[in-house]
C-alpha cells in the first residue's frame, strides 16, 4: 500500500534543495513551481525541475510537482513540460470546482498523446484552499480517474474565511472534516495542510496528532526536520503491531480451514478490522520496525 | 537560435550556476568559465556547454559561466533558460529538450 505520511515542499528554483530532496526520506517530495517561485523565474524553475526529474534518481520517493493553475499564464507550459519529465503526480493548486480538474485532465491527455506517454500515467492531487473548494470537495474528488488524493491548503483558506490560523485549529475543523469525508467516499488519500512555524515542535506534534486521529493519511511539510516527527507519530506501537499480526494470522488460519467466523481475544474479526490491521503493518514496515524481531519477542515471551 | 540580447539565468548559491549569454562580436563560440571545481571538471563543463549550444543551433555566443558546483542537469537548465531569454523566445519545443 502506498503511504503518504509526508509530502515535503521543495522550492522549484533552488538546485541545492532539488538535488537532495529525497535524502530526508519523506514519502513524497513536492517540487513547487507555484507560490515559492517569483513570476520572473517561472521559466527557470520549470526547466530546472524538467531536467532534474529526467536525470536525478529519487529512488523510491514519490515525485510530485505543484504546477501553476491553468488560469495563469504559466499553467499550460508547466503541463507541457511535466508530462515529458514524468513525475508520479501533478498537484493542482487552488482547486475550486470539478471543472478545474476536468480541464487539467483533458490537457494531460492531450499532451500525453503528443509526447507518446502512456495515457493516464500521470496522476493528480487536488489542493483545496478555499471555501468554494471545500463546499465542492466530493464533486472534485470524483471528477477524474487520475485523482489519487486531496490536499488541504489552510493558509489561503483562512484568508478566504476572513480569519487566521489559531493553535487549536478550530477554524479549520469543518474544512478538514469535509475534505476527509470527500476523500474517503471517493477512495482517495487526504493530506493535511502545512504547519508554518518550524521552531514550534510542540505545536507541530499536537497538530500532527490531531490530524492523524481525524484520519488524514499525512501532512504537507515545509522543513526536512518535520519529516521524522510526522513519521514517529504515525508509527504504530508494539502493542498495535502485535494485535495486527494476531488478526492477520487468525484470518489466514480461518481461510486455510475454510472457517467463516474468526475471533481474536474474544472479539469478532470482520473486514474493516482486517483492513486496519493490514494498514498498521504497512505503517510499521514503512517506519522501519522489524516485524521479525517482534515475532521473536512474541515466541520467547 | 539567434541571441538578440543578453540572457542571464541562475544564481551564485551553492549547487547552482550563474550563466550569461550574448552574441559574439566575431560570430564564434567563446566560453569563459569560473568554477570552484574547475581543476577536476573544467573540461567536462566546457564540453557540456558546447554540446548544448550545438544542440540548440547557437553559432555565435559569448558565454560566461560562474559555477558553484552545479550538477550537469542544473547547468543544462540554466544555460537553456539563458539562451531562451537571450533569444527572446517564449514558445518552447519541449519534445526537443
Amino acid at each position: 500500500m502506498k503511504l503518504r505520511r509526508t509530502m515535503l515542499y521543495v522550492p522549484g528554483n533552488n538546485p541545492n534543495m532539488v538535488k537532495d530532496a529525497h535524502i530526508y526520506r519523506s514519502d513524497s517530495v513536492m517540487f513547487d513551481l507555484e507560490d515559492s517561485v517569483s513570476v520572473r523565474e517561472k521559466d527557470a524553475a520549470r526547466l530546472l525541475i524538467f531536467h532534474a526529474l529526467r536525470c536525478i534518481d529519487y529512488e523510491t520517493t514519490e515525485t510530485v510537482v505543484r504546477i501553476n493553475g491553468l488560469d495563469t499564464p504559466f499553467g499550460r507550459d508547466d503541463v507541457e513540460a511535466m508530462v515529458r519529465a514524468q513525475p508520479d503526480i501533478i498537484r493542482l493548486p487552488k482547486t475550486e470546482t470539478p471543472e478545474d480538474i476536468q480541464m487539467i485532465d483533458q490537457k494531460l491527455t492531450e499532451v500525453e498523446r503528443q509526447a507518446g506517454v502512456e495515457a493516464g500515467s500521470i496522476k493528480l492531487f487536488a489542493a483545496i484552499e478555499s471555501a468554494r473548494g471545500v463546499v465542492n470537495a466530493y464533486r472534485i474528488a470524483t471528477s477524474s480517474e487520475r485523482l489519487v488524493g486531496i490536499a488541504f491548503g489552510a493558509e489561503d483558506f483562512v484568508t478566504n474565511m476572513h480569519t487566521s490560523r489559531s493553535k487549536p485549529g478550530t477554524e479549520l475543523f469543518t474544512a478538514r472534516q469535509e475534505i476527509l469525508l470527500a476523500a474517503r467516499a471517493a477512495g482517495l488519500h487526504a493530506v493535511d495542510t502545512v504547519f508554518a512555524d518550524i521552531s514550534d515542535d510542540e505545536g507541530f506534534r499536537e497538530e500532527v496528532g490531531l490530524i492523524k486521529n481525524m484520519g488524514f493519511d499525512g501532512k504537507s511539510v515545509i522543513n526536512p526536520r518535520q519529516v521524522g516527527i510526522v513519521h514517529s507519530i504515525y508509527m504504530p506501537s508494539v502493542v498495535e503491531i502485535k494485535t495486527a499480526r494476531r488478526i492477520i494470522r487468525a484470518i489466514k488460519r480461518a481461510e486455510q480451514e475454510g472457517s467463516g467466523v474468526v475471533a481474536v481475544n474474544g472479539k469478532m474479526i470482520d473486514k474493516p478490522v482486517v483492513d486496519r490491521a493490514r494498514h498498521t503493518l504497512d505503517l510499521a514496515q514503512a517506519s522501519g520496525i522489524y516485524l521479525d524481531e517482534i515475532e521473536e519477542e512474541e515466541i520467547n515471551g | 537560435m539567434e541571441l538578440i540580447h543578453t540572457g542571464k539565468a541562475g544564481t551564485l548559491e551553492s549547487s547552482d550556476v550563474l550563466i550569461s549569454v550574448k552574441t559574439h562580436p566575431e560570430n564564434k563560440i567563446e566560453i569563459k568559465l569560473k568554477s570552484i571545481v574547475e581543476k577536476r571538471f573544467g573540461r567536462h563543463i566546457e564540453k557540456l556547454v558546447r554540446d548544448i549550444l550545438d544542440e540548440m543551433q547557437v553559432s555565435s555566443a559569448l558565454v560566461d559561466v560562474d559555477d558553484r558546483s552545479a550538477l550537469d542537469c542544473v547547468i543544462r537548465a540554466r544555460l537553456e533558460t539563458a539562451l531562451y531569454r537571450g533569444a527572446g523566445v517564449q514558445t518552447y519545443h519541449w519534445e526537443e529538450l
